[in-house]
């Protein structure tokens, strides 16, 4: 059990996938301008990673490995990762239009997504079991969400601010994102992985 | 290398089946379309759009009858809104219908003029204006919605109306806006009044904001 709360919390703090491993910076920058679109993006994005994390880890499992197909490991888990995001926009679709219209556009976006194709290969190289696999996802995703909410708030705040004109925009957004990861190394000394 | 093509053009075919029955299987009815536009129109039913609110706008623009630049209380956001939906570019808006209050704006009292009369706080429907009769009042900049109603009652004409100042302490998050378009419809029946006046169009929008948003 406590394996599993380490995971979760390394994922979340302590190795989070956009302020320490640079994975997903392209949506943390494209849709944190406002907090409702981080939201959405967070909701769809912790579907997808976690479902994609099950669904690459059964994929290795279950068919590269035994074949000795580990070689088509990268191109199989995009075309994996594009179907579950194409079964759970449907999903979403029927059951909740409310839901669907939250998340909109950014369900599809995910699959470009590289911290979901990161997660599923780095679930293979660190030879995670099934259960390790989803929560290493789920992690992740919660990491992902935790830090692009934060974000898009800071930076609703910076609009409105005094800002040299040289840093107005993307540059003043930059150098927050900096200053958020130094923040988050602190998180480095909690968990010795 | 057999096994790699088959496996892949395996599981291709398998995730294509897959996706192809949920597709069956979750197949949604697709929304009207005038549905989805309604729900971005500001639901003021003011009337300045040139039709008699905002579903038959709405219709309008489903079917291509009207332009997507004829809203002034929703302004240029309703206009991207709508641009978006739709795939088309967005345009400025249409000053036939009017214009559309690019800033917030906030009503400040003329303290060395006001008398006193209190016809403006009767007339505030926000009750954001502080005073009793015969004492100077003053305009609760906070809970001033802009609505501008206050202007025509005042005697001495002591009320003007002036662009709010953003700044960093300034700052507040705005209310969410999907809950604001989700509640609109079922608040918006009560009262079909068409409204000419374009300061009374924003205050109905304003206010519905405010009893949605607090409660």
């Amino acid at each position: 059990m406590s394996e599993y709360a380490l995971i979760l919390i390394s994922t979340v703090l302590v190795n989070n996938f956009v302020l320490v491993k640079f994975l997903g910076l392209c949506p943390f920058f494209g849709v944190s301008k406002k907090i409702e679109t981080a939201i959405g993006m967070s909701m769809a994005t912790t579907f997808v990673l976690t479902l994609s994390a099950i669904a690459s880890y059964l994929t290795e499992a279950f068919i590269l490995e035994p074949l000795g197909l580990t070689y088509l490991r990268t191109i199989m888990f995009i075309v994996v990762i594009a179907v579950v995001v194409n079964f759970t926009e449907m999903v979403v679709r029927k059951t909740s239009p409310l839901l669907h219209n939250v998340l909109g556009i950014y369900l599809p976006l995910i699959t470009t997504n590289c911290a979901v194709l990161g997660v599923a290969l780095l679930n293979v190289q660190q030879a995670h079991n099934f259960m390790e696999s989803a929560l290493y996802g789920f992690g992740a995703s919660l990491g992902f969400s935790l830090v692009l909410i934060l974000f898009s708030a800071l930076r609703e705040r910076i609009n409105v601010a005094d800002v040299p004109q040289a840093f107005e925009g993307v540059p003043i957004a930059l150098i927050t994102a900096g200053l958020m990861a130094l923040g988050f190394m602190g998180f480095a000394g909690m968990v010795k992985a | 290398m057999m096994t790699a093509i088959l496996v892949a053009a395996g599981l291709a075919l398998a995730f294509g089946l897959l996706l192809g029955i949920a597709a069956q299987w979750f197949h949604v009815e697709g929304n009207p379309l005038a549905e989805k536009i309604d729900a971005l129109l500001p639901q003021t039913q003011c009337g300045q759009c040139g039709f008699p609110g905002c579903k038959p706008y709405a219709a309008a623009i489903a079917e291509g009858r009207a332009d997507i630049n004829q809203c002034p209380p929703g302004g240029d956001a309703t206009i991207k809104n709508l641009a978006d939906l739709l795939g088309v570019e967005p345009k400025p808006l249409n000053a036939d219908n009017g214009t559309a209050k690019t800033v917030p704006m906030v009503a400040v009292i003329d303290e060395a003029v006001c008398i006193g009369c209190t016809k403006c706080i009767q007339a505030c429907p926000v009750d954001a204006i502080l005073g009793a009769a015969k004492q100077m009042h003053t305009v609760i900049a906070a809970e001033c919605t802009g609505c501008e109603l206050c202007i025509a009652p005042c005697p001495v004409d002591c009320i003007d109306m002036v662009p709010v100042a953003i700044g960093i302490e300034g700052f507040r998050f705005p209310y969410p806006q999907t809950q604001r378009v989700l509640l609109a419809p079922p608040l918006a029946t009560p009262t079909p009044t068409v409204v000419d006046q374009p300061a009374n169009a924003k205050l109905d929008e304003l206010t519905r904001e405010r009893i949605v948003t607090h409660g």
